[in-house]
């Protein structure tokens, strides 16, 4: 199963299996991971499931709908160009090992 | 705020339990008591008229949090075990199992329970209404051999049931007392787009008729008839016609009731100590006249969030924009603000390219915005309904205007 580590804004992280077809957001919220907050539970609705895709990522990652995009602005904490809603990126086996960061705040 | 406090939730759905992990995630360091009548632990329920009928979404995708939240959260949960009394002066509540439960803080998140009319037949096998898992699961199950389905009526839950039905297969019928579907909330152009979309997927609509009973054979539901005398044959029945808030404990303990626990608007109801939010509470709203009770993922949210910080903080009025949104046949409808009472409609887009937005205006102030598939539009609303911000019904209808350009430039210069 491919791995997403979840580095939260103090530096904490966590490594967890996610299976191939869950988004990034619900392999957080399954293993209740803090600092996403998924009050639409992945509808694309509400920006509170916030976090920036590393770098490392930036390639890798299918670009954001217009929906996402637009939802994006409603983040609380800095949007910044490798922002991205978790509830949308769907677990791809070219994604093991990806690593998010979490913003500080979602709501 | 002692540490020694202990804040008891009644009620396990988006309410409830975002109150307790709000609660916890604000740095409240008392004891936190969630009190449900559900077996299981507290889900998700916009997916239950939606993706979890048609089998896109699983019984794995419902719950809020994994398994070891509750624990790791200090939240105590009390499932399957309903608060039966309550004793505000002795601030004890005592569930069906006899259980007492002492706290010093109560929110009422108690929800509310679809209406189901004393129409003949609404007893049969095969009536049903749609609020909770078990509710769902049993429909899913109905539905999955492809038989014939209606719908009593056209708002929301119903049309996606519908809509979910069409899309397993089944023969489906929707009937609706008013001319047209959706009435209650949104403008006729948006209700006749969905009344458009029903009827080219097939739907058999039925609007400005009632139903005069339900058809039985061998003790199971066979269909309607309608008002008119005409008969529709189904197999499932779904009833929604709109939830009645559960607020039968709160008025018993003495709180006014009136379609709602009534609360003022830092969400406390009569004793600053108690708290109604959700499906359950009516408040008043900045973007409405008098007292409003929303039935939304947003407004239990948002006012979980608020109650949060009013305990560990200071006690702040609700404002949060309403915001809505339902899916069907892959069309999205993303709702922010109050349309009612609305005097005027302008529209931004066009129907025939499925997307456009309607502005609702009242008293030449902008109330409300749907927006079919244009998220911009939908985020440009709830900016400028939550601002004050009106734009005329000619920028509306200007497409080459950004609205969030225009909303951010009408700040400025305000």
């Amino acid at each position: 199963m491919p791995k997403v580590t979840y580095r939260a804004a103090d530096g904490g992280e966590r490594t967890l299996d996610v299976a191939v077809g869950l988004s990034v957001m619900e392999g957080a919220m399954r293993n209740d991971v803090e600092g996403i907050v998924a009050e639409c539970g992945g509808s694309c609705m509400c920006a509170t499931c916030h976090v920036y895709v590393d770098d490392t990522f930036a390639e890798r990652m299918p670009s954001p709908s217009e929906e996402e995009s637009e939802m994006l602005e409603e983040v609380i904490a800095e949007r910044r160009p490798n922002s991205r809603l978790s509830c949308q990126l769907l677990i791809t086996p070219e994604l093991d090992g990806l690593l998010v960061h979490l913003p500080e705040r979602q709501t | 705020m002692a540490a020694a406090d202990r804040l008891l939730v009644i009620g396990g759905g988006q309410a409830g339990y975002q109150t307790c992990a709000s609660l916890r995630a604000e740095g409240y360091e008392g004891a936190i008591i969630l009190a449900s009548e559900e077996p299981e632990p507290p889900y998700q329920r916009p997916p239950l008229s939606k993706g979890y009928l048609t089998g896109e979404q699983g019984p794995d995708d419902l719950p809020f949090r994994g398994n070891t939240f509750y624990e790791d959260q200090r939240i105590d949960l009390r499932l399957g075990d309903p608060v039966m009394a309550l004793d505000l002066r002795a601030k004890r509540a005592t569930t069906k199992a006899g259980h007492g439960l002492d706290f010093d803080r109560l929110v009422l998140a108690t929800g509310a329970s679809p209406k189901l009319p004393p129409i003949e037949g609404h007893d049969l096998d095969g009536v049903m209404t749609l609020r909770t898992h078990a509710d769902a699961q049993d429909l899913k199950a109905r539905l999955a051999d492809g038989g014939s389905l209606a719908v009593i009526g056209g708002g929301f839950i119903g049309l996606e049931v519908a809509a979910a039905a069409v899309k397993l297969g089944c023969k489906v019928s929707v009937i609706e007392m008013q001319d047209r579907v959706m009435g209650r909330v949104t403008a006729p152009v948006v209700g006749q787009y969905f009344q458009d979309l029903h009827a080219r997927m097939g739907v058999d609509l039925r609007l400005q008729s009632g139903v005069a009973r339900i058809l039985s054979s061998d003790g199971r539901a066979a269909g309607l008839e309608l008002s008119d005398g005409s008969r529709i044959k189904a197999s499932v029945i779904v009833v929604g016609i709109g939830v009645t808030p559960c607020e039968a404990l709160a008025a018993a303990a003495g709180l006014d009731c009136q379609d709602g626990i009534l609360v003022d608007a830092t969400l406390t109801a009569g004793h600053p100590e108690v708290f109604a939010i959700g499906d359950c509470a009516r408040f008043p709203s900045p973007y409405a006249e008098g007292r409003v009770r929303l039935e939304s993922v947003q407004n239990a949210a948002d006012q979980a969030k608020a109650i949060a910080r009013a305990v560990v903080g200071t006690p702040e009025d609700y404002t949060a924009v309403p915001w809505f949104w339902t899916q069907q046949f892959g069309k999205r409808l993303q709702m922010a603000g109050l349309s009612q009472g609305y005097d005027a409609v302008a529209v931004r887009g066009s129907l025939e390219a499925d997307k456009f937005s309607a502005f609702y205006y009242r008293g030449g102030r902008l109330a409300a915005v749907d927006s079919l598939d244009s998220p911009a539009d939908h985020i440009a609303a709830r900016m400028m309904i939550a601002e004050g911000l009106t734009p005329s019904p000619e920028i509306v209808g200007d497409q080459s205007i950004r609205l969030k350009d225009w909303a951010k430039t009408a700040l400025e210069t305000a």
